[in-house]
């Protein structure tokens, strides 16, 4: 037996530091059938458009807030039917499911499953009748705005588009310092939210940082061999191997792959790897790769690909800007020798690689030309001590050593 | 300009005696204003200079003598009426409303009502809630009147020749608070009567305020200098009429704007200061006007609870943080 139950969705939360949203664009309308992961809809945050997905799976029962809208995290922009029983996997809140019946749930649930102010007549007779048409909305996206008046009377007399713009007044009202060229700090938005996120890393995460330098001539020689025989398009990246590495490092050293919250350490089940990715607009987006571990480096080097041309794009999924167990941030061939990471909270550790570079090595008492790169690892001594680091540190060496294996 | 240090209260003193020595139409009448020297010894030592004719001892009867000094407006002098306190005021409401405020227009013209009152006003000094309370926004609301609230030592010191050049009834409201400040008073009024003026420049919230909560807002200016916030102050000076193209001109500059008013929240004149901001500045608005008045309690004998009552710079300072800060 299967009991519809509606279940809300929600303005995501996409980081530590975002506490609201812009609904953009619906890419689903009432009636549409969705299933987990599905992406629904557009958010613009401070990180740019992002994907919004959706966690279970049912029919889009209610459209509650039309774009464009700026919404606290947390408000319900609609609600999805979900079948209780046969898609109990996808609920989330399991456990209570099986507790409710007929009798108990609550008067609004039962009420207005399907809401009645949607123009009744715009319901067909031949729609079964929890599926209800999409009624088209033209919203005056400028109506919409909530922004102080002095915003507003600026927008009007300077053609300024409000709706790109996340306030950081009450309900997130626009106000003078939220326009660009007003801003106080002279700073765009996802630069004030990178510096909210560092300014709080920086004050409450008491930082270490070890460093170590890894021969990379074997794993620069595997990469040649294996990409010889392969088209430009396909051959891999250093980076994908690096990430492979960490994430097998990782899984001998979990307690590096999680967050600090509550004043505990808190380790994550999968390894999600946290990418910096250098916008060319300016600034920094950390989508994640999922499960790393468990990919080939070719599967990695795909994902690489994939995550940067969305990431400037503008395609991002919400999982991939708020899963990141661990980060790893990559100077490139044209960057420094080696970086100290600032942590992302609530992660506990970030990994910085420096650039490729020709040295002198000793091997077997000889002095060689070789390939070496330095690695720097920034950790939350509450979380994790320096022996544990420089585990670490050497375990992601070793893995170097071995790139066949990886 | 040259300028010489008084108390407010020899300020206003100096006023008085200005008066009397300019135009000998002008007296001065109340309750123990002669021997006693002025409850609050503003017109201390007049009687012996001016004699008992011009500096009159009254019964305790606020309508009476009220009374007394419209008729003789009406018959060509220029009485200066001493109401102890705003807070017996009420009293002679009914001379000051139905009469003096009402007579020009009631003969369509013929009769103007050349009076001046003086009152004292304001909370601060543990008088109870029968000594202390802020009734001037009564005054403001009644058209026919002109309402004066001096803030400065020279305000005190010229804004009395000022409302008995007015013909029509001038009522002056002295904060109790500022007798004992001493200040620099200039050798002649700084600005019209009516007009407000900008006590300190600033571009990030306009304080709006008047009398006896004109030193709170500039303190709490000072202080939120050192934080970074950059505040204008604004003597309000006079009460009604409201000097609106300034506070305008103040909002157009800052966008934010906090009243600081002793009256009590409710009614209060820093709610018509809001309403008229609404009507006339609000598309300069970056945020909502906020009002900081006293609780809306009698006011407190006791001094810790009758400070915690009246706006003070601690709730200015916070104010103006969580305005800049875009909570409110």
């Amino acid at each position: 037996m299967t009991q519809p139950i509606l279940t809300d969705i929600t303005m995501p939360s996409l980081g530590a530091d975002m506490t609201e949203g812009m609904l953009v664009k619906w890419l689903v309308k009432v009636g549409d059938i969705v299933h987990n992961g599905d992406i629904i809809a557009e958010l613009e945050t401070h990180k740019g458009i992002i994907d919004m997905e959706v966690y279970q799976s049912g029919t889009i029962a209610e459209i509650l807030v039309q774009p464009v809208t700026a919404a606290p995290v947390g408000t319900v922009l609609a609600r999805l039917q979900c079948e209780a029983m046969s898609d109990a996997a996808d609920l989330p809140l399991p456990d209570v499911v099986p507790s409710i019946t007929a009798s108990s749930i609550p008067e609004p649930l039962l009420a207005e499953p399907l809401t009645a102010e949607i123009a009744p007549t715009e319901i067909s007779s031949t729609v079964p009748s929890p599926i209800i048409p999409a009624v088209v909305e033209t919203v005056d996206a400028y109506s919409n705005v909530n922004g102080s008046p002095i915003v507003r009377k600026m927008a009007a007399a300077q053609q300024l588009d409000l709706t790109n713009i996340i306030g950081s007044g009450p309900h997130g009202a626009i106000l003078l310092k939220d326009l660009p060229q007003q801003s106080a700090t002279g700073l765009p938005n996802m630069r004030r939210a990178i510096a909210v996120a560092m300014e709080k890393s920086k004050k409450k995460i008491p930082h270490f940082y070890l460093s170590l330098n890894i021969d990379m001539t074997k794993a620069q020689s595997w990469l040649q061999q294996v990409n010889s025989d392969k088209a430009p398009e396909q051959r891999l990246l250093l980076i994908a191997l690096l990430l492979k590495a960490v994430a097998m490092a990782l899984r001998k050293f979990p307690s590096l792959n999680g967050f600090y919250t509550d004043q505990q350490l808190q380790l994550a089940d999968d390894i999600h790897i946290g990418n910096v990715i250098s916008l060319r607009q300016g600034g920094l987006i950390v989508p994640a790769i999922h499960q790393v571990d468990t990919l080939s480096v070719t599967a990695i080097m795909q994902a690489v690909s994939d995550i940067s041309a969305r990431s400037r794009s503008g395609h991002l999924r919400s999982s991939e800007l708020t899963d990141a167990t661990f980060t790893v941030t990559n100077m490139g061939d044209r960057g420094a020798d080696c970086v100290y990471g600032i942590i992302y909270p609530p992660q506990v550790a970030i990994l910085g690689f420096g650039k490729l570079r020709k040295t002198a090595l000793v091997q077997e008492g000889n002095l060689v030309a070789g390939d070496e790169i330095t690695v720097c690892l920034s950790a939350d001594h509450r979380a994790i001590d320096g022996m544990l680091a420089s585990k670490f540190l050497n375990a992601l060496s070793s893995q170097l050593q071995q790139p066949e294996c990886l | 300009m040259t300028t010489q240090k008084q108390s407010y209260r020899e300020a206003l003193r100096s006023g008085i005696e200005q008066a009397l020595m300019e135009d000998e139409r002008v007296f001065l009448m109340g309750e123990d204003v002669g021997r006693y020297g002025g409850c609050y010894a503003v017109s201390k030592g007049l009687i012996d200079s001016y004699g008992p004719e011009r500096i009159i001892d009254t019964p305790l009867c606020e309508s009476g003598f009220v009374g007394v000094g419209i008729g003789a407006a009406l018959g060509g002098m220029r009485p200066i009426i001493e109401v102890m306190t705003v807070n017996f005021s009420l009293l002679a409401m009914d001379q000051i409303v139905n009469s003096a405020a009402t007579l020009r227009h009631m003969s369509g013209g013929q009769f103007n009502v050349p009076l001046v009152i003086r009152m004292a006003c304001g909370a601060g000094r543990q008088l109870a809630a029968q000594h202390s309370h802020s009734w001037e926004n009564l005054y403001a609301h009644i058209p026919g009147l002109k309402v004066l609230s001096p803030a400065t030592q020279t305000d005190a010191r010229y804004m009395l020749g000022q409302a008995l050049r007015d013909p029509d009834p001038v009522i002056i409201f002295e904060h109790v608070m500022l007798l004992n400040e001493a200040g620099n008073v200039l050798d002649k009024p700084e600005a019209d009567m009516e007009q407000a003026l900008v006590r300190r420049e600033g571009t990030d919230v306009s304080l709006i305020t008047y009398g006896g909560s004109l030193h709170k807002a500039l303190s709490a200016a000072e202080q939120l200098a050192v934080l970074g916030i950059s505040a204008e102050v604004l003597d309000l000076r006079c009460l009604r009429p409201l000097d609106i193209g300034t506070i305008t001109a103040s909002v157009a500059k800052t966008h934010r704007v906090i009243i600081i008013d002793e009256g009590w929240y409710t009614g209060s004149l820093a709610g018509e200061v809001s309403a008229v901001i609404m009507e006339q500045s609000f598309w300069s608005l970056d945020a909502p006007v906020q009002r900081i008045c006293t609780a809306e309690v009698p006011i407190p004998y006791p001094s810790h609870l009758e400070l915690a009552a009246l706006p003070q710079v601690e709730t200015i300072v916070t104010r103006a943080q969580a305005l800049m800060a875009g909570h409110l």
